[in-house]
């Protein structure tokens, strides 16, 4: 009888700590330090784009981000000019788009293929499909950055994760520009002084289960 | 400490302007300051804190079910906020129209910070700053709980329930 008694304990504290685990998917993703995983996702263009392809650069702007969002449109010219500023240095943006496009009709690849020609995306911009990079990179918001350096064995570790700067609604009033602080540093061969920040932003769109 | 005292006092008063319901309808613009006067309120009273904005759909679409707690729990020590990320400049172009039009009866607050990044975190650490995210807390009973992201209407029962005076 105890023996029954104690085991229905246990049971009850794994379906707890389960509870607990299911309740709280936010802090599942990459963490700076962490390793990211390469991926193979369709550009606008049609192609197939990993980061391995780019065999030149020595990290990434991994940046999530989407049509739809506010934040994101409002966002997307200081997007091209990060990269227009970094790629040079080896840090090239990769925006990829992690809205389901059921959920969110107007972030479909037809539509993301539009507003890259619209603005003419000097970078690639990727559809995850079935939002497994986005759900393993742990992105929750857009646009959310992960700026990733190459080790030299070839991997990538997560430097930064964060927004652009401190205003997301007027350019010209920013103050503190924390991604390209930490791409300085970062190009600099120092460590990131703050390696995490954070925005408000749109929720991702997720498919339904 | 007349000086401390006067800010103890304007601190209240500005607590009890931001919570009294005599000023549902309008839109008190406030500092993260004064959210945290909000988040620390010390009464017995379950406070049902929801982030959101004008342009964001999940808000909206979950934003009748915050109001139906507004209605449901009227004549009990239930306060429902819904505190707007909204650029302060759209306050007259857009948010007053549409807590105009949706004939909105709870607090609605329009938090007028902009780098975000200097005040979530001492918020709510959990919070990634994606919006809708809601926070329940009842400071006497010591009760909180913080959610990221849409909920349903049971869900938000279900968590309002657990905590309901």
């Amino acid at each position: 009888m105890k023996k029954a008694n104690l085991y229905f304990v246990y049971l009850m504290c794994l379906l707890f700590v389960g509870a607990l685990l299911a309740a709280s998917p936010a802090n599942t993703g990459y963490q700076v330090g962490d390793t990211a995983r390469d991926f193979k996702l369709k550009n606008v263009d049609g192609k197939m784009v990993s980061m391995a392809d780019h065999k030149d650069a020595k990290g990434f702007i991994v940046t999530f981000t989407c049509n739809t969002c506010p934040y994101s449109v409002a966002y997307e010219d200081r997007i091209i000019a990060l990269h227009n500023k970094y790629a040079p240095k080896g840090y090239p943006v990769i925006a990829i788009n992690p809205n389901d496009a059921t959920a969110s009709p107007k972030d479909s690849y037809a539509d993301m293929q539009q507003r890259a020609r619209e603005k003419n995306f000097p970078f690639p911009y990727l559809h995850d499909e079935t939002q497994e990079i986005t759900r393993t990179y742990g992105a929750t918001r857009t646009p959310h950055l992960y700026i990733v350096q190459k080790q030299p064995d070839g991997k990538y570790k997560v430097a930064y994760i964060g927004t652009i700067d401190d205003n997301s609604r007027d350019a010209s009033k920013v103050e503190k520009k924390y991604a390209e602080a930490a791409l300085n540093e970062l190009v600099a061969g120092k460590p990131i002084s703050q390696p995490n920040t954070k925005a408000i932003g749109c929720t991702i769109k997720w498919k339904e289960a | 400490m007349m000086k401390i005292k006067l800010n103890f006092l304007l601190a209240t008063l500005a607590f009890i302007l931001a919570a009294s319901p005599a000023f549902a309808q309008e839109v008190k613009v406030i500092k993260y300051k004064e959210l945290e006067q909000i988040r620390n309120a010390p009464h017995d009273t379950l406070y049902v804190v929801n982030f959101w904005a004008t342009w964001c759909r999940p808000c909206i679409k979950e934003m009748p079910y915050f109001e139906a707690l507004t209605e449901q729990y009227k004549d009990q020590p239930v306060r429902v906020m819904l505190v707007s990320m909204d650029a302060a400049e759209d306050l007259e172009s857009r948010v007053k129209p549409f807590v105009q039009k949706r004939n909105l009866k709870s607090d609605v607050l329009l938090l007028d910070e902009v780098d975000a990044n200097s005040w979530i975190d001492k918020l709510e650490p959990k919070w990634s700053g994606a919006i809708p995210a809601t926070m329940v807390f009842n400071n006497k009973k010591k009760q909180y709980e913080f959610v990221e992201g849409e909920l349903s209407q049971e869900a938000l029962q279900r968590i309002i329930s657990k905590y309901k005076p």
